[in-house]
């Protein structure tokens, strides 16, 4: 058996958010999704949690698990090497009920820095060439699942809702390095603003917390090098 | 009330590709999807997509209409061959398309986009981005979407299908976050809600993909297609049955049993081995395992991928060697791969012609909860992600266009007497006296269709699961009381969504049963051959309440005349 402490909160009925403790089944390679099914399914069928793929790849079940940010169809209990699994929601975003937050916010600011290719052609009758190195320009960059681990641990989103946050700068330079695009100028601009990448404070919580271990950090310190260039040659021209 | 012109159920690729091709009709579209459109399971394809573009230098000279005989070929003939050539056609442009909206596909040397051989192929024709093709191509489909403005009822699950008459008027729908029940009318509606693997236990399906959207219309009349095709994929690991790609055997993987051999040899030519399609691949494994090859007589084997060396796996299979150290703790560049078949695609689906139009009038279908049919009995992959944004395109064109000479009145009778009718399942649900525990009516169901609706089938078993079904029908509507809630009900979202699993399974039953061939991924021990006399036809499945009425339809043949399939 594991104990389960899992965060409660519906804002309809309760003055305030409690844990509650569930005794869990564990058996080996079992997963913290699968122990919160093992709860909805067996103990308490009012338990609410976002899932999908249970692979890794959806990115809907990111939580805060034992003090850290983790998906938890990735996270298997005896991995965590506790007698107690606590979960709790993302933050900074409103509890819509018990684990599940509103991201809202978190993809109102992704599509403000236009997340998609800048191009109105005219388009090749094939594909775009791009040579191996072009290519090379997005690995990792385009491996964002859009979970909001990074989202949760960033002390800037925390205290400024108009921030980008990580996921959509790291989305931008995606862009940026995209010779496909033609919106380089219009996006260092964008993210050069007030609630752009100089809100960053640089304390690598993004990149600690990444399942994907993606490195928006190094994403955004990258920017910012390039929005200072492009402000600097802007000066000189 | 909430309308709109031409609605999306479903925010996979199909639906995220249809609803672009519709806007550009001027017509006012929306996409109704019960998770936001980037956890949908088009997410998790991971191979690549299949389009002759010869960019390979062993392909140089594919061609569309090879790709349609290898399709026609692999769907052991039951393929409708005229919508098999307008995919295989329309492929080449339609990949292109995503290329220039940005899908970050892997180049070959010369910078075009980069293919590689995968099972039942002539030639390396699938097109990849790394080993997460479907993540990218759904991000960049998605990021379409928010360009064009193309409203999101995100978290929104739709319950019913508004049909009277032969005639579609829209949908109920739940809003998850408020728990509201109510119509949004529409003048065309789109499903695009993807397959019903999770009517099995061992399945590669992501959680969502239950089958409820073949359900409603199947309720609604519209028949469903050649239930009984159901893929096994032969890589699954262990435990868990995450997809392992085929490109890993693309890439030049090993299959391997416990006497460290490559068993593929003893099944299919040396010159195919690991490639053959998918039922074979399957078959092959299955009967290792049966017949105590397993590694350590388990109930697995190995894909044993090490010899393709760091530097490539790295490149090519990224996401293989991570889903491998998160949910096994088997780093495969030193390790083989623990691996089983496993449930992994619905060849059936909403009967719907080339024109992604159904039997009522204004609803359409696209995408694995459609049956077109281009994969007839097998599909080859890396087709589905090429149904799903060819047949996408079509549908959105075909639906975009029709609603230019609809009016909508949103007085129609059928919007009062679908609110009512769903209102009142609703309130049975929350007065229920029953004592039926839903997810152990899962668990029955998931059993039953594992054990007795798989790989090998028999007329016994596929009678038991036809009786199982039924009595499992009976049992949900017992079901025990659901606690009322202000939001996010999820109690109730899985009890809907078993009755999806509920009809979906029937269908497959009975549609197992009743043909008396092998073809295939229907491979049936007491009649071990293919019989196109009698069985060159498809099934369709009508809802009655006594359960599926069975009839059938004649197969399009084009080009290829039926001939033995041999690998």
């Amino acid at each position: 058996m594991t104990t389960f402490n899992v965060f409660r909160y519906d804002p309809a009925i309760d003055k305030c958010p409690k844990m509650e403790t569930f005794d869990v089944k564990n058996e080996r390679g079992m997963t913290v999704l699968e122990g919160l099914f093992y709860i909805l399914e067996n103990l308490d069928p009012t338990l609410c949690f976002r899932s999908s793929c249970r692979a890794a790849i959806c990115g809907s079940c990111a939580m805060h698990i034992n003090g850290q940010y983790r998906l938890a169809c990735r996270t298997q209990i005896e991995h965590l090497k506790s007698d107690t699994v606590t979960v709790r929601p993302i933050a900074h975003s409103e509890i819509i009920k018990d684990l599940v937050v509103d991201m809202t916010n978190f993809f109102a600011n992704l599509e403000k820095i236009k997340p998609y290719i800048i191009n109105e052609g005219p388009f090749p009758e094939r594909e775009f060439l791009q040579s191996e190195g072009e290519r090379k320009g997005l690995d990792h960059l385009i491996d964002c699942i859009l979970c909001g681990c990074c989202y949760g641990a960033c002390p800037s989103a925390g205290t400024d809702e108009d921030y980008l946050g990580p996921h959509a700068l790291m989305k931008t330079l995606r862009f940026i390095n995209d010779p496909r695009d033609k919106g380089g100028k219009e996006r260092l601009a964008f993210v050069s603003s007030e609630n752009g990448v100089f809100r960053c404070h640089t304390v690598f919580n993004c990149q600690e917390v990444c399942p994907k271990d993606l490195d928006p950090s190094s994403a955004i310190a990258r920017l910012k090098m390039k929005a200072v260039w492009n402000t600097l040659k802007n000066l000189v021209s | 009330m909430l309308k709109h012109d031409v609605l999306i159920i479903g925010g996979g690729l199909a639906g995220l590709r249809a609803a672009i091709e519709a806007a550009k009709n001027n017509v006012d579209v929306a996409i109704v999807s019960k998770i936001h459109p980037v956890r949908s399971h088009s997410g998790a394809a991971q191979g690549g997509i299949n389009a002759a573009l010869a960019n390979n230098e062993n392909s140089k000279d594919d061609t569309p209409e090879k790709h349609a005989y290898d399709t026609t070929k692999g769907s052991d003939f039951l393929a409708d061959q005229d919508a098999v050539e307008l995919m295989t056609s329309l492929a080449p442009e339609t990949i292109f398309e995503t290329d220039h909206w940005g899908c970050p596909y892997s180049r070959t040397a010369n910078g075009k986009i980069a293919q590689r051989p995968f099972g039942g192929a002539g030639y390396p024709r699938t097109c990849y981005a790394a080993d997460k093709t479907g993540l990218y191509l759904l991000h960049t489909l998605w990021e379409q979407t928010v360009k064009h403005h193309i409203k999101v009822y995100e978290e929104w699950m739709v319950v019913d299908l508004i049909v009277q008459d032969k005639v579609c008027y829209g949908v109920m729908a739940i809003e998850l976050r408020t728990n509201q029940l109510q119509p949004i009318a529409a003048k065309a509606v789109i499903f695009a809600t993807g397959g019903a693997g999770r009517v099995y236990g061992r399945t590669s399906n992501a959680l969502t993909s239950t089958g409820f959207g073949m359900a409603l219309p199947y309720i609604a009349g519209v028949p469903l297609k050649d239930m009984e095709f159901i893929q096994f994929h032969p890589t699954a690991i262990i435990g868990k049955h995450i997809l392992m790609t085929e490109g890993c055997r693309g890439e030049g993987g090993y299959l391997v049993n416990n006497k460290g051999e490559r068993f593929m040899k003893n099944y299919v030519s040396e010159k195919i081995m690991e490639l053959a399609p998918r039922d074979i691949v399957a078959r092959s494994i299955q009967t290792e395992i049966n017949e105590g090859r397993g590694i350590g007589g388990q109930q697995f084997v190995h894909l044993d991928i090490r010899h393709l060396g760091e530097q490539k796996i790295m490149e090519r299979l990224p996401g293989i060697r991570d889903i491998c150290m998160d949910f096994l703790g088997v780093d495969p560049i030193k390790e083989p791969i623990p691996i089983l078949p496993a449930q992994h695609y619905t060849m059936g689906g909403v009967a719907a012609n080339k024109n992604c139009e159904t039997e009522v009038e204004g609803f359409y279908a696209a995408g694995e909860c459609a049956c077109v049919s281009v994969h007839g009995a097998n599909r080859l992959g890396g087709n589905s992600l090429l149904e799903t944004i060819v047949f996408g395109k079509i549908a959105g064109k075909y639906a975009g266009e029709y609603v230019k000479g609809i009016d909508l009145n949103t007085e129609h009778s059928s919007y009062k007497n679908f609110t009512n009718k769903m209102n009142g399942f609703m309130n049975r649900l929350y007065e229920s006296t029953g004592n039926e525990d839903p997810y152990r009516i899962k668990k029955d169901l998931n059993d039953c269709l594992d054990e007795n609706v798989g790989i090998f089938r028999t007329e016994e078993k596929m009678k038991k699961a036809v009786e199982t079904v039924k009595q499992l029908k009976e049992r949900y509507r017992k079901i025990r009381k659901v606690k009322k809630t202000s939001s996010f009900n999820q109690d109730v979202v899985w009890i809907l969504e078993l009755e999806g699993n509920l009809l979906a399974a029937e269908t497959i039953a009975a549609g197992a049963l009743a043909r008396k061939e092998s073809r295939g991924s229907h491979s049936r021990t007491d009649y071990a051959k293919r019989n196109d006399a009698e069985w060159m036809k498809h099934t369709l499945a009508y809802y009655t309440k006594e359960g599926p009425r069975l009839e059938y339809s004649p197969v399009a043949v084009t080009k290829f005349q039926p001939e033995e399939r041999k690998y």
